[in-house]
């Protein structure tokens, strides 16, 4: 079967990890993936630009995760779940650093999913938004 | 022979795992979500096993992109429990059944199930924060685990067809066991949530519904619902319901639906859980 990556790509505000993201962000992921042991979290927050020139990343990459940038690091190819290494050592929650990618606030964020999260009416394409 | 008795679907958002180490299931947020599973920490009392076949995702904390197998089993003899950014959870470690699941592993790759065969495994919240929630804070977890790790995070993920016919394989594979064993089958996942990008945080309590209905009921046309759905419908995350398709497959035909419970919100994400019994 042919794959369809396209068909993806209609979903607002949706970046869907695809095996072709997932080779052009292997290096930042792998990156992501160090961060698993305390030692390295360490290193990496003494020195975060000489921590990351360790890697073969681009230089979009890097200065994306300098940024704390989140869609700009999954529009270069990084997870969400390889990016929660980054704001789990810094002890961030998935809501707070999620919520980073969305127009909202942390705290606006948090009373929409107490409400009961985002309605998908209007987010289901990018055409019937309006914004292709 | 081995039979399979149960099957155990729940979410596995590991905010509940932090909330059970910290002591914080009675906290205001927590306390309606962890109430929903009272009734199913008793049920699995009253109806134990031997050995839990555990279907779960990892999250980029023992697999990273170097090697992303799209079904895998783990035979060892116990997993450690991964650090996911802030030090391993606190919880025992995880006991495999080594015979059952030699026998499974070779059983699926003979059904044509091209397993990835895992000797060592350390195991995330995927698998473990369902065990907390059916178990709570035991010293030592009160029965053998088999992980199955299955890539939902990578697209493409393997089809819901053939993830109801790698539960179907699994059936036949437990009951070809030559050994007296009582087994359960959990799916975990899920339910809606997205937690990346301008869409983050949807929720859609209407599909989820839709979809334990067609999971406890009509399997066989929901194994067909494309993954582009699940994404537009349940968020880019919620495409790990398609774990739950395994379990549904090694339950048989027709189930009895045990109890139902579901629940908004749990961190970003929806959190849905079923106890199913095989009629036969």
């Amino acid at each position: 079967m042919k794959p369809n990556f396209e068909q993806y790509k209609d979903i607002p505000g949706t970046t869907i990890y695809t095996i072709e993201l997932a080779r052009k962000g292997f290096q930042l992921n792998e990156f992501c993936m160090s961060l698993r042991t305390e030692e390295n979290r360490k290193r990496f927050h003494a020195d975060e630009r000489t921590y990351l020139d360790e890697w073969d990343m681009s230089e979009e990459q890097k200065q994306a995760v300098l940024d704390r940038d989140f869609q700009r690091m999954l529009d270069l190819g990084g997870n969400v779940y390889f990016l929660s290494k980054i704001f789990a050592a810094e002890g961030l929650s998935y809501v707070q650093a999620v919520s980073t990618m969305t127009d909202m606030t942390a705290e606006e964020y948090q009373a929409m999913m107490l409400a009961g999260g985002r309605n998908v009416e209007g987010w289901r394409s990018k055409k019937e938004r309006g914004e292709a | 022979m081995a039979k399979i008795v149960a099957g155990i679907s729940t979410s596995h958002v590991p905010a509940v795992g932090h909330a059970v180490d910290s002591g914080r299931t009675q906290d205001d947020y927590w306390k309606p979500m962890f109430a929903g599973y009272e009734f199913s920490k008793q049920w699995v009392k009253d109806n134990p096993a031997d050995v839990d076949i555990i279907v779960y995702n990892d999250h980029a904390s023992y697999f990273g992109m170097d090697i992303m197998p799209t079904f895998a089993m783990g035979i060892a003899e116990k997993y450690e429990i991964c650090d996911e950014g802030y030090g391993p959870r606190p919880i025992p470690v995880v006991e495999g059944h080594p015979e059952l699941s030699t026998h499974l592993a070779a059983s699926l790759i003979l059904d044509d199930f091209d397993m990835t065969v895992l000797n060592k495994l350390d195991v995330d919240h995927g698998l473990t924060v369902p065990m907390s929630l059916m178990y709570g804070q035991p010293d030592k977890w009160p029965t053998k685990v088999i992980p199955l790790p299955v890539n939902v995070v990578m697209n493409p993920q393997p089809s819901g067809e053939r993830c109801l016919a790698l539960g179907k394989a699994i059936r036949d594979a437990v009951q070809n066991f030559d050994g007296d064993l009582k087994v359960r089958i959990w799916g975990t996942g899920g339910m809606s949530h997205q937690i990346q990008g301008a869409r983050a945080g949807l929720i859609n309590e209407p599909w989820d519904t839709k979809f334990l209905d067609d999971l406890v009921n009509d399997p066989e046309t929901l194994q067909y619902k494309p993954h582009l759905e699940y994404m537009i419908e349940a968020g880019s995350e919620g495409v790990e319901l398609i774990m739950w398709l395994i379990m549904r497959g090694a339950l048989g035909d027709k189930v009895n639906e045990v109890y139902r419970f579901y629940h908004v919100p749990a961190s970003n994400t929806a959190v849905g859980h079923l106890i199913l019994t095989p009629q036969d």
